[in-house]
């Protein structure tokens, strides 16, 4: 008990600071683009987790997910769902996330908050928004990966007015929702 | 010649082994920008620090140029690149909502996948919201799928909509991205003299 609070504060004492933006940019930037040369396609995210919520929905009530249009997309027959390009990508996002994060010394269990939002608090916005964007990346067919980085590299119509949106409706309600950030 | 995938150099069960090495690097990038703490991804939206719009817009202008001198080049064939094809109001209403979403749950799809390897709580809250939109929206596709369809325009580009060359185009999305980047230093500066 002793030992851990100590060893969390020698944790917090040694997290290294983040990478110049514009060095992390264009660190991004290169992947995005090593993913078009190599795939011909670019990033994504939301479409991994719509895989594992259409095997969860096939393995609960098979006959419901047969006979959706929208499950059946990410339910392919000659294959297992999950053997799937994003999700191996989203798989390997999450590795890459963790080893950057050991490096630097920011891998500890902690709720992100305001100094004044309690855990609980900061947890059900966490939950609430973390919906929105799960409904609102299915109806924009994509996300901030899907969508802004990579349609916006190829100057995609569509992907340039997501984008745009995205910053809007953030800054749009930001104000009500400050609580937990302050 | 580029891309490899496309030109048959490798099948797909290959394919999924670059999937995972790609992910590796964009993951490894989004935690080194801040992008595995909610706090840091909010403060975008309160002014006083710009970091997501910048890593964001520093990312599509160098893949976009990356693209653009490959092509030059004659390594790239930009025609077998995947363009997603544009449905406007859904996109515009989905971003509305994820934007939304984003300022209060403090994470997208990615960065939440960041945010709860590295141990946060919030993150992995986040992630089960994710999940739990998404079945949401599956569930409600019948009474959604004629909105979701609706506003069709194929494979639109901005040169092709504003009817610009190609290279003018991506000169004026790098010289707005600038312009962009010295606004954001400015902004910055002055949140910090006002504090």
């Amino acid at each position: 008990m002793h030992y851990d609070a100590h060893r969390k504060e020698i944790m917090t004492r040694i997290a290294k600071p983040y990478m110049n933006p514009y060095v992390a940019g264009i660190g991004l930037g290169l992947v995005l683009l090593l993913s078009f040369v190599v795939m011909g396609r670019g990033l994504g995210a939301s479409g991994a987790f719509t895989s594992v919520v259409a095997v969860g929905v096939k393995t609960v009530a098979p006959a419901h997910a047969q006979s959706s249009e929208f499950y059946q997309e990410y339910l392919p027959a000659n294959t297992h769902p999950l053997k799937d390009w994003l999700v191996f990508e989203v798989a390997g996002v999450i590795i890459g996330g963790f080893i950057s994060g050991s490096l630097a010394g920011r891998t500890r269990r902690s709720v992100d908050r305001g100094p004044n939002a309690t855990p609980n608090m900061r947890l059900t916005y966490a939950f609430f928004g973390g919906a929105l964007i799960g409904f609102g990346s299915k109806l924009a067919r994509g996300c901030t990966s899907g969508q802004a980085l990579t349609g916006g590299a190829v100057l995609s119509l569509g992907s340039w007015i997501f984008m745009i949106a995205v910053f809007v409706g953030a800054y749009a309600v930001a104000y009500v929702v400050r609580r937990q950030w302050t | 010649m580029a891309p490899f995938y496309r030109f048959g150099f490798f099948g797909d069960d290959t394919s999924l082994v670059f999937a995972f090495i790609i992910g590796i690097g964009f993951g490894f990038f989004l935690e080194r920008a801040g992008f595995g703490s909610a706090t840091k991804l909010a403060s975008q939206f309160y002014g006083h620090d710009l970091t997501v719009f910048k890593v964001m817009f520093t990312a599509i202008i160098t893949a976009m140029l990356g693209l653009f001198w490959l092509a030059w080049l004659g390594v790239l064939d930009l025609s077998r690149v995947l363009v997603l094809p544009t449905y406007l109001t859904p996109q515009l209403i989905g971003g509305l909502v994820f934007g939304a979403g984003f300022v209060s749950g403090g994470y997208c799809p990615g960065t939440c996948a960041v945010a709860a390897a590295t141990g946060k709580m919030d993150g992995w809250i986040h992630l089960g919201g994710m999940l739990a939109g998404i079945l949401v929206f599956g569930e409600l596709f019948p009474v959604l799928s004629s909105f979701y369809a609706s506003s069709p325009m194929g494979e639109a580009t901005l040169d092709q909509y504003f009817g610009l060359p190609y290279g003018a185009t991506v000169f004026l999305v790098v010289l707005l991205a600038l312009l962009g980047f010295y606004a954001a230093e400015r902004i910055e500066k002055k949140f910090q003299t006002a504090q």
